[in-house]
């Protein structure tokens, strides 16, 4: 560990905020791209399976 | 040469069988690389002589702007494929990869902007890299809008796949405009051949970090292909199969 103390860590010398806010707005970013396909990839399962039942009954 | 591995890529439910295998494991490789690179970056290496701690956003920015550039370069050579062999696989690639290069590209300029405060005295300044990096992600949210404007998906291939081709002219322009123009972005810290600019205990982290990135590109790309896929062939029999087998199979 290079910084002596999590407070130190936090400060990142006087440039916190601003490496804090790009690591923040990166992860932030990722994690989106992760998610959005999960939700979209739920939403297609179940409309298509509620489709196919549907045309099953015909 | 023998031929079938390339055909293969033909094949929607090779793919989908393919991907699913990999994607686990490209997924953990993901974590893994970015949560050793980053934590590295951010808490133990040593700080840069100048710039002190605010260098540290290195680890993010440099890594999205590989990301950005060779998620282009994918697309173009998707772009070829799905113009020369009409192979479908291919226009899912380049529709898919878009949004995810997209986002990367803008991540790469926001950190960058947020590193220039510090380091520059500024967020942002017409230089050559900067402008051709936006330029950049102008031409995503081309390929993107054009993808989705044509519902033709036979044209909108076609178009998309001209698009990605006649702008990986600017990826060259990005590469070297630091070289050809006089700019504030500093030249390139990594080079194939030569020495790195920076000590072991600072790029070895940075290569970690791009590392994971690429593995994260790769795992959320085949994750939107696989639905892309499942989409597309709706009407083929293995997909209703997998659809009956992932909503829980209660037909």
């Amino acid at each position: 560990m290079y910084f002596e103390s999590f407070a130190e860590f936090v400060a990142m010398g006087k440039h916190g905020a601003y490496v804090w806010s790009a690591y923040g707005i990166t992860l932030a970013v990722l994690a989106l791209n992760v998610v959005l396909p999960i939700l979209a990839r739920r939403r297609y399962l179940k409309d298509e399976a509620r489709r196919l039942r549907r045309e099953e009954v015909k | 040469m023998n031929w079938t591995w390339f055909h293969k890529w033909g094949s929607p439910k090779w793919f989908y069988e393919m991907s699913g295998r990999w994607l686990p494991w490209l997924g953990v490789a993901a974590i893994l690389l970015l949560a050793v690179g980053l934590a590295w970056g951010l808490a133990f290496a040593p700080p840069e002589k100048y710039q002190l701690d605010s260098y540290r956003i290195i680890y993010i920015h440099v890594p999205a702007a590989f990301l950005a550039q060779s998620c282009y370069l994918l697309m173009a050579i998707a772009g070829v494929v799905s113009l020369v062999w009409k192979m479908k696989l291919a226009d899912v690639a380049l529709q898919q990869a878009a949004p995810i290069g997209a986002w990367l590209c803008f991540v790469s300029l926001v950190s960058g902007a947020i590193w220039g405060k510090p380091t520059w005295g500024t967020y942002w300044i017409w230089d050559a890299r900067l402008t051709s990096m936006l330029i950049l992600l102008f031409l995503y949210f081309g390929v993107i809008a054009l993808g989705n404007a044509i519902s033709n998906r036979d044209s909108a291939a076609k178009a998309c796949a001209v698009l990605a081709l006649v702008g990986a002219v600017n990826i060259p322009i990005i590469k070297y405009s630091v070289e050809f123009w006089n700019t504030l972005h500093q030249p390139a810290t990594f080079t194939v051949t030569g020495k790195a600019s920076m000590s072991a205990d600072m790029w070895l982290p940075l290569l970690i970090s791009v590392l994971g990135f690429y593995c994260f590109f790769a795992t959320v790309l085949l994750m939107r292909m696989r639905l892309e896929v499942l989409r597309r062939e709706s009407r083929a029999s293995w997909v209703k199969a997998e659809v009956a087998r992932l909503s829980g199979g209660n037909r």
